[in-house]
């Protein structure tokens, strides 16, 4: 019995720390998404700054400049997405697409020249990573029986990216549904002539939704190489940009409901690891492949209607050209 | 008038976009208090002028003045700090949000909305009541009819400190009762003092509630009147203006049997609105039927429909023995096989595909045909001597079948699309727009074209704007108004004003003029 829970709490544990880039980066995207602009380079956004992240903590010698590095990397990015898409509106997949090919050519060149190895990073020192913290009190309810085992390997003991993940979220929400900018936000999803004859301009609130996306993705990435592992490696990213974007429209846009979403993915994955090679009787070895393609099942489901219905903003993907 | 009555003064506006000269030096004075309407045909440049003054476009040069103060707007912010509110054609509203969210987006006040919009509750619930607005300020828009959110589009300017109200085509998608509704609403705004613009081609409306009325042709602000002092005749005739009658010889026409027999029709366009009511016609073979009206009333829609792009809703349509019913439908590939072909009216988008090449163009639709097409492949040699025949039958220059499509000039796009419809040598033409954007020599090309294909015993339908174009060419003429037929004359004994009346679908109202015309 405290076998299974024990296990179960670790695998909810290892949940939350596969979870962190998908937060992040799905937070991005809906900024991004819900002014109207496609954002598919969040996988190339997770990639160059998780890169420039781990090249500056280890120059640097500090994680916290890593992580200034990585979030103005991404926000790079984020600007070039918006100089193709809205000031010359151009096609945001396509731009997207460019980014994601532009990020994983670049960190593989770049590293070359910087560290004589293609796409990987030097390992970083305990001194250049985000340490895991105990929060308080630990030692006093260590000893309560279920709740000690939650707080210490659940709750506590993460680094301070996760439990900054975890505080964006209600962060969001309260920007998009609670202030001025949100709602201006949401208007220009749905219908950017609305807001541009109230007198507002439509290029800057995308051009603002956008930096929000970038500086968001930023600290994804940054979480990914220097608290998450402890180098960039490669392809490090391996899809997550894309499951963050699954999540978006399995969340419908919504901040609660995305991170629901990237947390059932992310359980999804995590379970797929501690599945492995395990026999069920009857089914024989569970295909792992098949739980980690999950994500993109349910969401493929999910857009065919046949689980409620995920109605992107009206005005997605479209630049805005001024006309009647 | 005394110079501090004037609530908005135009002087010498003018805007281009790329080669089309939308407003050509346009003068224009609003009194303040008053309604002011500005009609002209679609295309005139109405909607133009008034987005200048909103803001929404910029322009090139002139001057305007809004309460004798100069103003220069950068965007709709400034027009509206001036006092300026606009309801557009197709309402700016956010679907999804509240009418509450809708009113003060762009207004909000704070950087938190709670406050905002608790504010704009108290003052929205006065407005309301002053003017006789109710609407319910927590139903999403797209709960809404077409009335009600063009309510939320008034309540939204008034709430932005509108004292001029420009208004679009605002009865274009109410019903006859929301209009008198909406009429209702400019009396008691003008009872306080607001002065409203009503951008209308619909005469019966400025009749009825304007004070004063501009109007508007091909860019050019052609005349000013009192409402009192001028009629619906004077204003069809300012509107359409005289023009030159190109001189086309053209014989008594032989009538045969119907080629197509039109019953009771009902269309929707493609936003599920109703744009054609209860029209029934014939066109025979040997005979041009033409169907006129501003543009704008159903006649797009209808042409849509009798090529088979739009499904009708009610009514029938009997076409070479087949009967076509809301249930029964023939794409356009089979009723080009019943020997239908089609000239759509916008060239651009659906006649041709600008960035193929004239062979390519010229095959469009008859891709399938055997003689270019061997199953997987098309038979390049024949596609490029198709279209070699087709430029030299109907002159198309340059004749270079390899040049894109974009790159002939527009008369030679037409030419070359005419060319691909009448070469099929087909039973039924049903023609939008013939001459539209193409330059006189070949309009009067296109024009003997079209008579020749009548001479040879072809049913031929035509829609156009230009009513120049409809006399010297039809032998019937039905002309629709508000997607309803409102007359039908014989070619030879159509004049210009009758015509202009049935367009405004004034006969009826006018009973005096009606005794005299009909």
């Amino acid at each position: 019995m405290s076998d299974i829970f024990l296990s179960t709490v670790l695998t909810l544990d290892a949940s939350v720390r596969v979870c962190v880039p998908l937060i992040f980066a799905s937070m991005a995207g809906l900024f991004a998404e819900r002014s109207g602009v496609v954002d598919i380079g969040l996988e190339g956004k997770l990639l160059m700054s998780a890169f420039i992240a781990a090249s500056a903590a280890v120059v640097f010698g500090s994680p916290w400049i890593g992580l200034l590095a990585g979030i103005i990397a991404s926000s790079v990015l984020a600007m070039v997405h918006g100089f193709a898409s809205i000031t010359y509106k151009g096609n945001q997949i396509v731009s997207g697409v460019a980014i994601n090919i532009l990020a994983a050519g670049l960190t593989m060149i770049l590293s070359l020249a910087w560290f004589k190895k293609a796409g990987i990073t030097p390992t970083l020192n305990n001194d250049q990573r985000f340490l895991s913290i105990d929060l308080p009190g630990l030692d006093l309810i260590d000893h309560v029986p279920i709740l000690g085992v939650i707080y210490r390997e659940l709750i506590s003991g993460h680094n301070i990216l996760v439990y900054l993940a975890f505080v964006i979220v209600p962060m969001v929400w309260w920007v998009v549904f609670k202030t001025r900018f949100g709602l201006r936000l949401r208007a220009v999803g749905e219908n950017p002539k609305a807001v541009d004859t109230a007198g507002i301009s439509v290029e800057s609130l995308r051009y603002k939704a956008l930096l929000i996306g970038g500086i968001l993705c930023g600290i994804g990435g940054v979480y990914l190489s220097t608290a998450y592992n402890a180098q960039f490696v490669k392809d490090m990213t391996a899809g997550s940009g894309f499951i963050a974007l699954a999540a978006l429209i399995f969340g419908k846009w919504h901040p609660y409901k995305v991170l629901a979403a990237c947390f059932l993915f992310a359980f999804l994955d995590a379970i797929s690891i501690r599945l492995q090679g395990i026999v069920i009787p009857g089914v024989g070895e569970i295909p792992v492949q098949l739980i980690e393609a999950t994500p993109y099942i349910l969401t493929i489901i999910l857009l065919a209607g046949f689980i409620g219905k995920a109605v992107p903003p009206k005005a997605s993907a479209q630049p805005y050209i001024k006309e009647l | 008038m005394t110079e501090s009555n004037i609530a908005i003064e135009l002087i010498n506006v003018d805007k281009h976009f790329g080669a089309v000269h939308a407003n050509d030096k346009v003068n224009l004075s609003v009194q303040t208090g008053t309604i002011h309407g500005i009609v002209g045909e679609n295309g005139a440049g109405k909607s133009t002028l008034m987005s200048i003054l909103y803001g929404f476009y910029q322009a090139d040069s002139g001057q305007i003045k809004v309460f004798n103060k100069d103003f220069r707007a950068i965007s709709s912010k400034q027009s509206i700090e001036a006092g300026i509110g606009m309801v557009h054609q197709h309402f700016m509203l956010v679907d999804n949000f509240t009418v509450l969210e809708n009113v003060v987006l762009g207004s909000e006040g704070g950087a938190l909305i709670s406050e905002s919009l608790a504010n704009a509750r108290i003052e929205l619930t006065r407005l309301a009541k002053e003017y006789g607005l109710e609407v319910d300020l927590d139903v999403a828009i797209e709960d809404l009819s077409v009335g009600m959110q063009q309510r939320v589009e008034i309540l939204k300017g008034l709430y932005k400190g509108a004292k001029v109200l420009i208004l679009d085509e605002p009865t274009g998608v109410l019903t006859p009762q929301e209009s008198d509704e909406l009429f209702r609403i400019f009396e008691a705004l003008k009872k306080q003092g607001v002065t409203i613009i009503l951008i209308t081609h619909k005469l019966r409306e400025i009749m009825s509630i304007t004070d004063n009325v501009s109007v508007m042709r091909a860019g050019k602000m052609v005349a000013h009147r009192e409402t009192s002092k001028t009629n619906p005749e004077e204003l069809a005739e300012l509107m359409i203006g005289r023009k030159v009658l190109l001189n086309i010889k053209k014989s008594k026409a032989k009538s045969g049997s119907p080629a197509l027999i039109a019953k009771n029709l009902e269309i929707m366009n493609e936003q599920g609105l109703k744009r054609v009511s209860d029209v029934s016609f014939e066109a025979r073979s040997g005979e041009i039927l033409g169907i006129a009206g501003v543009t704008g009333n159903g006649q797009g829609t209808l042409l849509k429909a009798l090529a088979g792009i739009l499904p009708i809703s009610k009514g029938s349509i009997e076409i070479m023995g087949e009967t076509i019913t809301s249930n029964n439908t023939l794409n356009p590939e089979q009723l080009r096989n019943l020997g239908v072909a089609h000239v759509p009216e916008d060239r651009q988008r659906m006649g041709m595909i600008s960035e193929f090449t004239a062979s390519e163009t010229a095959l469009l639709g008859y891709h399938n045909d055997k003689t270019i097409n061997q199953g997987v492949w098309l038979k390049r040699a024949s596609v490029k001597a198709n279209c070699e025949s087709m430029m030299e039958a109907f002159d198309v220059r340059p004749s270079n079948p390899n040049l894109m499509s974009s790159n002939f000039s527009g008369g030679n796009q037409q030419k070359l699309i005419l060319a691909r419809e009448f070469e099929r040598d087909p039973d039924l033409l049903i023609i939008g727009q013939p001459t539209r954007g193409v330059d006189i020599g070949a309009i009067e090309f296109i024009r003997k074209r079209i008579i020749e294909m009548r001479d040879a015993g072809k049913a031929i339908i035509l829609i156009s704007v230009e009513l120049e174009e409809i006399m010297s060419l039809s032998d019937r003429i039905v002309v629709m108004c508000d997607g309803e037929i409102t007359g039908t004359v014989n070619g030879s004994e159509a004049d210009e004003a009758t015509l202009g009346m049935m367009m405004a679908n004034a006969l009826e109202s006018e009973d005096s003029l009606k005794g005299a015309k009909v």
